[in-house]
């Protein structure tokens, strides 16, 4: 089969980025913020990278992604638009009453949703426990999380790191979305986190560091680095940047949880319709 | 049922986790044990010598623990976490809530060292508030049984139910009540004793201390009602509705008498708008390092004080 290549890639990412602008629009809630930092490396694992079937969401054999950083719903339900596991224009009902498109993802509401999440430092304990199942059944598929760096905050993603590294899960790829902003501001004048490469190396990790936009490089690592059957799990360290795509919301902790208005929607869409500045 | 001997042989319920996840993990490999640094105490020994493929130790990490069975739960299998009730109700709490209720996975939280019977621990260590969160998230079932056999078949039927379920051991041991081909049924109560002056609802490791009590009401005329809640949640609101044609009704737990059997029952009361109820347990407060049975005293969870409740509401 052809793989989707990376100016295909470039061309989801902007329509995911689109997207998911658009639902918090329309629901005049929810995270744009670390959505379009994360855009580039969904893009890159449902498109090429993840074996799943839209037809066939709960497939047993299928990969799986825990979205830990689960606020950034919309650019995931996004991704699950143009995939194919729910109708398009579907989306647009992100956080009204009745939804499958829930402020978090749901799994028991929406089709492709792996794990429910939306209680940060959650989420890669799910992961390891999908991975160890896999492992014990000598099953084939691989689990990719995704956390937030601000998420590494909180104790239990370290107490995940510990049993993924103990229970040699080289079957599970982390991402962290390294965009530098927590709500309340930098990560390090909130709390300083170190260097996350260095944290998950130590803690046991494979980890390797790269730009979360480039596409080129994102292909090449999951292609090269993520696929090591070496009894070590995979840590993407990716440097991103917050609200990328829409200079108004780049770098700005105030885009975390909010959303734009009629004139800022229309700017923002039109800077996406314009191509990603890379 | 009839109960005709006074119950002599004593065991903890930990010991019938121990016994019964053998059992189910031989018959099915989808059970998991995920144990957190205490797989002695909480008897999971025989399993990890058995089931080697079926069982994680996380170490002293509760939270990555409830997480981890949830991803397990994804997958098909049937994860058991194994802990102490301080721990399984509290420490993981929102992890449950989150990971475990919210996407009604099946994931049993299967934890020892109940109420006040980790008495030397000290109140750290005692679980007077367990049962009272576990009850307010939705989807969750939660049990203890108050003695070796009604334990075993309750967490069998706990592993056959679809959903996440709260079930709570004693760490020291009680007297056997049932024997061994006695049936269970989560959600109904079993009823040990018909009577038409006073109904006792007791469960857990109090069950035995109301069998005692409606004994030695017996000798002085006084009929007692006794059913053993062992499931909280679901209430078995029509046993309870039952008891209120008697009308004086006496809730014993080891636990807090805060939004556990007491409270459960007196909902129920309340909506019926009627009955007169004592509740008796843990009196909102902290244990300390003492004799098991000394924490029971103190809190007036003991035969005696039963009698004097129920003779209490009999001359009201």
């Amino acid at each position: 089969m052809q793989r989707t290549s990376v100016e295909e890639l470039k061309q989801h990412a902007i329509e995911l980025r689109k997207t998911a602008v658009t639902m918090v629009y329309e629901a005049q809630s929810g995270h744009p913020g670390g959505s379009l930092s994360a855009a580039d490396i969904i893009a890159a694992l449902y498109f090429r990278e993840m074996n799943i079937d839209p037809a066939n969401p709960k497939w047993e054999d299928r990969d799986r992604f825990v979205l830990s950083k689960g606020h950034v719903a919309p650019i995931q339900y996004a991704a699950l638009a143009l995939k194919g596991f729910v109708p398009n224009e579907s989306v647009y009902t992100l956080r009204q009453y009745g939804s499958p498109f829930q402020g978090h993802p749901d799994m028991k509401k929406c089709p492709g949703i792996d794990i429910s999440t939306g209680s940060l430092g959650q989420g890669l304990s799910c992961a390891v426990g999908m991975a160890i199942a896999g492992q014990r059944d000598e099953k084939d598929y691989r689990v990719f999380a995704m956390v937030g760096d601000g998420e590494c905050n909180e104790g239990q993603i370290w107490e995940a790191i510990q049993s993924a590294v103990k229970y040699q899960l080289d079957n599970l790829v982390v991402f962290v979305d390294n965009n530098r902003l927590q709500i309340d501001g930098f990560c390090d004048d909130v709390m300083p986190l170190q260097d996350l490469e260095k944290k998950f190396d130590a803690f046991g990790f494979d980890t390797t560091r790269i730009d979360g936009h480039n596409m080129e490089t994102i292909v090449e690592t999951l292609d090269t680095f993520a696929k090591q059957k070496n009894g070590k799990p995979k840590c993407i360290v990716c440097d991103t940047v917050k609200g990328k795509g829409v200079s108004y919301m780049e770098d700005q902790a105030a885009w975390h949880g909010k959303a734009p208005n009629k004139e800022e929607f229309e700017d923002a869409i039109k800077q996406l319709e314009g191509g990603l500045p890379v | 049922m009839s109960v005709t001997k006074k119950p002599t042989e004593k065991k903890a319920t930990r010991a019938a986790f121990g016994d019964e996840i053998v059992r189910l993990g031989e018959s099915n490999k989808d059970i998991y044990v995920v144990d957190v640094d205490i797989g002695k105490s909480c008897k999971t020994d025989n399993f990890i010598a058995k089931f080697p493929k079926q069982h994680l130790n996380v170490g002293i990490a509760e939270q990555n623990a409830a997480g981890i069975a949830a991803g397990l739960a994804t997958t098909g299998k049937i994860p058991f976490i194994s802990t102490y009730a301080v721990f399984g109700s509290l420490r993981m709490a929102e992890q449950i809530r989150q990971e475990v209720c919210y996407p009604n996975l099946n994931v049993k939280i299967a934890c020892s060292h109940g109420g006040l019977t980790p008495g030397n621990d000290g109140g750290s260590h005692q679980a007077i508030e367990d049962m009272a969160i576990m009850r307010s998230f939705p989807n969750m079932t939660v049990i203890m049984g108050a003695d070796y056999h009604s334990t075993r078949k309750l967490i069998a039927q706990a592993a056959d139910k679809y959903g996440p379920v709260y079930l709570r051991f004693t760490r020291d041991t009680v007297p056997m009540i049932y024997d061994e081909n006695e049936t269970f049924e989560i959600g109904k109560a079993k009823q040990l004793l018909a009577g038409e002056d006073v109904a006792i609802i007791a469960n857990g490791d109090t069950v035995h201390l109301a069998l005692e009590a409606a004994e030695q009401l017996k000798e002085k005329g006084v009929s007692a009602k006794l059913l053993d809640m062992h499931t909280i949640k679901p209430l078995d609101v029509e046993a309870v509705k039952e008891c209120l044609e008697i009308g004086r009704i006496v809730t014993v737990e080891d636990h807090n008498i805060l939004n556990g059997l007491g409270s459960a029952v007196a909902e129920v009361m309340a909506e019926e708008g009627k009955g007169q109820l004592a509740r008796i347990g843990v009196q909102d407060r902290f244990g300390e390092s003492a004799p098991y049975e000394k924490l029971l005293e103190i809190n007036g969870i003991t035969v005696e004080n039963i009698v004097a409740q129920a003779n209490k509401l009999l001359s009201n």
